[in-house]
C-alpha cells in the first residue's frame, strides 16, 4: 500500500495559484523529492502533505486513511523545517522528547527513547545540551531526531540542506541519506538543488509553476525528459532547431545542424518542426565528423572540457577530453547517440 | 480552539478594551460640547475666550517642541559618543546614563527641587560664599521646566538611538571612509541619516512624555501653566465643560505630535548589513581623552539631582540651615517610614494597586497579543489603535475621563460608580499599563517563528499545550521586563493619582508632597530614594529572570 496518496490536490493563495491539480504517490519505504525552483509550489505541497496548510481541492492519504480534512496536531508527521524551529528554551533532550508526551510510556521508557534517536543521529549524551549552544550540523540532526522520536509513518524534510555551509553540506546529505534507508522510513523532501534531489530520492517529482511536470527516477528525469521545461531544468542543454527525419521504435532521428541525430521524443511526426535540446555529451570531437564549428571559449572543469562550438548560426556546448581543442581553431564533431531530446515547437 | 471560540473571544476582547480605553474619551469629548440645554460651543468659546485658557495650549506646545530639541539633542549626542568612540569606562558610563529611565518622574522633580531649588544645595552654597541671606534665584517658570525635560527625557532618544547603533554595521562607516570621508562627514551623511527612524521615535516618546508631564509645572510652574495643570485647575474651579475642552486640547496635541511622527519615518538600519556591533578602533586616538572628559561631565551633571536627593535622605529635620553642605547625618528619616503606620500605609496601598494593575494588565496584554498575532488581519489593527491611545494621551486626560465614566451609575452603557472608592485608582493604572505591556507582548509574539508553532503541532501538541510549553516561556522574558516596568510606572504615578485618589488609596507619590508641604524634607527624600530602589529592584528582577531564560 501506499503511505502518502495526494489525489488531485489544489490550492491557491488569494488569486494566486500555487498547486494545479496535482497526484502523487509515495510508496511505503520510498524517498521521494519535490524538486523545482523557488516559487514552484513544492513546498506548499510540503505543508499541504503536513496538514499546515488546507487544500482548495483534491484528498490526502496517509497509510490508507483520509486525512483531507484532519489537522497537523492529529496527522503526526515527522517534519523537519527549513530552519529546523527547535524550541530555543528547551535543551536537546526536551526538544527530541515534546513529541513524546501524551502516549502511554513511562519516565524511563520515555528517556530510553530519546537517548536511543539521539544515538541515531550520532548525538549520544547531549540530552542536557542547550540547542542554541549547537553548531548548525547538530541543530540539522536534533530537528531530524525530533521529528523522528515519535515515530511517524512518514518523514517530510523542507529543504533540509539548505541551511548549511558547502562542505558541511555533502557529508551531511551522506549521512541523511544513510540514515533514511537504514530506518526505511517513507520520505517526501523539498529541494531546489538537482544535486541533492538525485543523490536522496528514489524518485523525484519536477514541479514547476504549480505544476507536475516529470516524477520519475533520476535516470529518467535525465536521459529521457517528458517536457522540455524538465530537460532545461536538469543538467546543461543547448536548443538547436531540426526536423523530424523519421520515427523508429527506439529512437525518433531528426536533421539539425546539417546531419542527422538520434534523440528521445514523444508524439511526433515525420516532418514536424523540432526543437532540438543538446546536452555536452551529445556531441563529440571526431575528425571526421560530420558538424563543423569554431571553438569560441573554452572552461576547464577537471575531467573534462567544457567547449562552446559555433556552428553556422548557433551555439553549442561540447564536453571535449582536457586540452583536445584550443580556442579559435575549427573542430569537426560527430553525435554521440545520447544526450539528445527532441520536442514539437508550438506552430 | 476552532475558529469561532476564537472569533468571539476577540471580539469580547475588543468590547472590554473599547470600554476601559475609548468610552471613557468619548465621554469627555461629549461633555465639552454639552451645556444644560443641549449641544453648545459655549465651553469652547470660552476656551477661547479667556487669555489664560488657550496661552496654556500654547505653552504646552512651545515646551514640548523645546523639550523635543533639548532632549533630543542630548539623547543622540549621548548615544553617538558612548557608542562610536571607544574611551575606558565607556560602558559604565553608558549604562549610568540610561538609569532616569526607571526613575518615577515625581522622584526626579523633587530630587531637582533639593539641588537647584531655593534651599537646594547649589543655592544655599552660592548663600555660604556670599553671604547672601536670601535665595539667588527662584527655580520657577518655563526655564525650570525646560531643564528638567531636557536632563530626564534624553533617555528615550538615548536608548533608542543606542539600541538603532547597536545593529548598524560598521562595514558602512568603513565603506565610507574609503571613498575618503572625514569622521564627521561619515556620521553626518551615513550614520545620522539611518538613525532618523530611531531619533525620530525619540522625539515622538520626548514630544508625548512633555505633552503629559504633569509633575514638572505643578511643582515648578508657579504662574506658568500648562494644559495638565491649567485643566486640573480648570475642573477644581467647578468648570467642567472648559476642563472637558482643555482635555480635548491635549488630546489633539498628542495626536497630531503621533501623526507627524509616523509621516516623518524613513528606511532604518535594520536589513543594513549584518547587524554587527559596531567595532570602534581599540587605539587612543585625538578624541579618546574629550570625549570621556564630556561623557563624566555629563554623567555627572545627570545624575547630580539624584545625588543630592540621596544626600537630603540622611540630614535630620531642622538640622541643616546656613551652611553649603549639611553638617549632621541621621537615619531617622528612613526609620519614620517605618515606625508610623500612616507614613508606611502609603507603599502598602501604592504597591498593592501597582501590582494588581501590571497583574492585569499583563494577562490583558498576552489575550490581546494572541488575538492580534497576524499583523494583517483587521481585528489586530482595532486591537492595536486601541494599545495605542492611552499610549499617545496623556495619563492626566486619562484620569479625567475615567473621573467622567465611572461617576455615574448606567450598568448599559458599562458605566458604574467607582468614584470614591478602592478601586478607580488601579483601574487607571491598569489603562496606562496597558500600552507598555500590551505593545511590547504584541511585538514579541510576532517576532516568534510560526515553525515553532507548527513544529509543536507535527508533534502532536494542541493549542494549548503549544501555548503553555512554547509561546508562553518564550514571551516570558518581554512579558517580565514589560510587566516590571508597567508595575514601576504604578508605583510611582503622580499625574493620575492627584486626580482620582481618596483618602485610603493616598499613594506614595501624594505622601512626598505632603512631607514637602509640611518641610519634612528629609522624609520626603527619604521616601523618594525608596521608591527608586524598589523601581530598580523590580527591574533588576525583570532584567534576570530574562538572563536566565536565554
Amino acid at each position: 500500500m501506499d503511505t502518502v496518496v495526494v489525489d488531485r490536490i489544489a490550492k491557491r493563495f488569494d488569486e494566486t495559484v500555487v498547486v494545479r491539480e496535482i497526484s502523487l504517490t509515495v510508496a511505503e519505504g520510498e524517498v521521494l523529492a519535490l524538486l523545482g525552483p523557488s516559487g514552484s509550489g513544492k513546498t506548499t505541497m510540503l505543508r499541504l502533505i503536513a496538514g499546515f496548510e488546507t487544500a482548495d481541492a483534491g484528498r490526502i492519504l496517509l497509510s490508507g486513511r483520509d486525512v483531507t480534512g484532519v489537522s497537523a496536531v492529529d496527522r503526526r508527521c515527522g517534519m523537519v523545517f527549513q530552519h529546523y524551529a527547535l524550541f530555543p528554551h528547551l535543551t536537546v533532550g526536551e526538544n527530541v522528547a515534546y513529541g513524546l508526551a501524551g502516549r502511554r510510556m513511562d519516565a524511563a521508557a520515555r528517556a530510553a527513547r530519546v537517548t536511543e534517536t539521539l544515538a541515531l543521529v550520532d548525538l549520544q549524551g547531549y540530552e542536557s545540551r542547550a540547542v542554541t549552544a549547537l553548531s548548525g550540523g547538530q541543530q540539522q540532526r536534533v530537528a531530524l531526531a525530533r521529528a523522528l522520536a515519535p515515530e511517524p509513518t512518514v518523514l517530510l524534510l523542507d529543504e533540509p540542506l539548505s541551511n548549511l555551509d558547502p562542505t558541511l553540506r555533502e557529508r551531511t546529505r551522506r549521512e541523511l541519506r544513510d540514515l533514511i534507508r537504514r530506518i526505511g522510513i517513507t520520505t517526501v523532501l523539498v529541494t531546489h538543488e538537482q544535486e541533492e534531489a538525485f543523490e536522496l530520492a528514489d524518485r523525484v517529482a519536477l514541479l514547476l509553476d504549480g505544476m507536475l511536470e516529470q516524477v520519475g527516477t533520476p535516470e529518467a528525469l535525465y536521459g529521457d525528459p517528458a517536457t522540455a521545461a524538465v530537460a532545461d531544468f536538469i543538467g546543461r542543454v543547448t536548443h538547436v532547431p531540426g526536423i523530424v527525419d523519421s520515427i523508429t521504435d527506439r529512437a525518433t532521428v531528426v536533421r539539425a545542424l546539417g546531419t542527422t541525430l538520434q534523440a528521445t521524443g514523444r508524439g511526433l511526426e515525420v516532418g514536424a518542426r523540432v526543437d532540438v535540446l543538446l546536452r555536452p555529451e551529445a556531441l563529440v570531437i571526431d575528425p571526421a565528423g560530420p558538424i563543423v564549428g569554431t571553438v569560441e571559449h573554452r572552461r576547464f572543469v577537471g575531467a573534462h572540457d567544457l567547449l562552446v562550438v559555433a556552428c553556422e548560426n548557433v551555439r553549442v556546448e561540447v564536453l571535449a577530453d582536457p586540452m583536445s581543442a584550443v580556442v579559435g581553431t575549427t573542430v569537426h564533431l560527430s553525435p554521440s547517440g545520447v544526450g539528445a531530446h527532441a520536442f514539437g515547437t508550438p506552430a | 480552539m476552532s475558529r469561532s471560540w476564537r472569533g468571539y473571544g476577540a471580539a469580547v476582547l475588543l468590547l472590554i478594551l473599547g470600554w476601559l480605553v475609548l468610552e471613557p474619551l468619548l465621554l469627555v469629548a461629549i461633555d465639552a460640547f454639552r451645556g444644560t440645554e443641549g449641544w453648545t460651543l459655549e465651553a469652547v468659546r470660552a476656551f477661547v475666550r479667556e487669555p489664560n485658557e488657550w496661552r496654556a495650549a500654547w505653552n504646552s506646545l512651545w515646551i514640548a517642541l523645546a523639550s523635543v530639541l533639548l532632549a533630543g539633542t542630548l539623547g543622540t549626542a549621548l548615544a553617538l559618543l558612548t557608542r562610536l568612540v571607544h574611551f575606558p569606562g565607556r560602558g559604565l558610563l553608558g549604562a549610568l546614563l540610561a538609569l532616569p529611565a526607571v526613575l518615577p518622574p515625581l522622584v526626579g522633580v523633587v530630587a531637582f527641587l533639593f539641588l537647584y531649588g531655593e534651599s537646594g544645595v547649589i543655592a544655599r552654597g552660592v548663600m555660604a560664599l556670599t553671604g547672601a541671606t536670601e535665595a539667588p534665584w527662584r527655580f520657577e517658570g518655563a526655564g525650570a521646566i525646560l531643564l528638567i525635560h531636557a536632563t530626564t527625557m534624553y533617555v528615550y532618544p538615548y536608548l533608542l538611538v543606542r539600541g538603532a547603533l547597536a545593529s548598524f554595521d560598521p562595514a558602512l562607516l568603513e565603506a565610507a571612509t574609503a571613498l575618503g570621508a572625514s569622521r564627521w562627514r561619515a556620521i553626518r551623511t551615513v550614520v545620522l541619516p539611518l538613525l532618523r527612524p530611531a531619533i525620530g521615535n525619540g522625539a515622538l516618546l520626548v514630544a508625548l512624555s512633555s505633552l503629559a508631564s504633569f509633575s514638572a509645572p505643578y511643582v515648578f510652574g508657579g504662574g506658568f501653566r500648562v494644559l495638565p495643570t491649567q485643566l486640573v485647575s480648570t475642573r477644581l474651579n467647578g468648570d467642567i465643560a472648559i476642563a472637558m475642552v482643555e482635555t480635548l486640547a491635549l488630546v489633539a496635541l498628542a495626536l497630531v505630535a503621533v501623526l507627524l511622527a509616523s509621516r516623518l519615518g524613513g528606511p532604518g538600519v535594520r536589513g543594513a548589513g549584518k547587524g554587527l556591533a559596531p567595532a570602534p578602533s581599540r587605539r587612543r586616538s585625538a578624541l579618546t581623552l574629550p570625549a570621556m572628559s564630556v561623557a563624566l561631565v555629563a554623567t555627572g551633571w545627570l545624575l547630580l539631582p539624584h545625588l543630592a536627593l540621596l544626600m537630603v535622605s540622611f540630614v535630620p529635620v531642622g538640622a541643616w540651615t546656613s551652611s553649603a553642605l549639611p553638617t549632621a547625618w541621621t537615619f531617622t528619616n528612613y526609620a519614620a517610614l517605618v515606625a508610623e503606620p500612616s507614613r508606611w500605609q502609603p507603599f502598602a496601598t501604592s504597591l498593592w494597586m501597582a501590582t494588581l494593575a501590571a497583574t492585569a494588565a499583563a494577562f490583558l496584554a498576552l489575550l490581546v497579543a494572541l488575538a492580534a498575532r497576524d499583523p494583517q488581519r483587521r481585528l489586530s489593527r482595532w486591537l492595536e489603535a486601541f494599545l495605542a491611545l492611552p499610549w499617545a494621551v496623556p495619563g492626566t486626560v486619562y484620569a479625567i475621563a475615567l473621573a467622567t465614566m465611572f461617576a455615574r451609575h448606567q450598568p448599559l452603557t458599562g458605566r458604574i460608580i467607582l468614584i470614591g472608592t478602592l478601586w478607580l485608582l488601579p483601574l487607571a493604572y491598569l489603562v496606562r499599563a496597558l500600552p507598555i505591556v500590551g505593545r511590547a507582548v504584541v511585538s514579541a509574539i510576532r517576532g516568534l517563528d510560526p515553525a515553532l508553532d507548527e513544529a509543536a503541532a507535527s508533534l502532536g501538541a494542541r493549542p494549548w499545550r503549544v501555548f503553555r510549553t512554547i509561546t508562553l516561556p518564550l514571551l516570558g522574558p518581554v512579558l517580565a521586563g514589560a510587566t516590571a516596568l508597567a508595575f514601576v510606572t504604578g508605583l510611582g504615578d503622580f499625574m493620575t493619582s492627584v486626580i482620582l485618589y481618596t483618602y485610603d488609596t493616598r499613594p506614595v507619590s501624594l505622601e512626598i508632597l505632603g512631607a514637602i508641604r509640611q518641610g519634612e524634607i528629609g522624609v520626603a527624600a527619604a521616601y523618594g530614594v525608596v521608591l527608586a530602589l524598589i523601581s530598580a529592584g523590580a527591574f533588576l528582577l525583570a532584567e534576570r529572570g530574562r538572563g536566565q531564560a536565554t
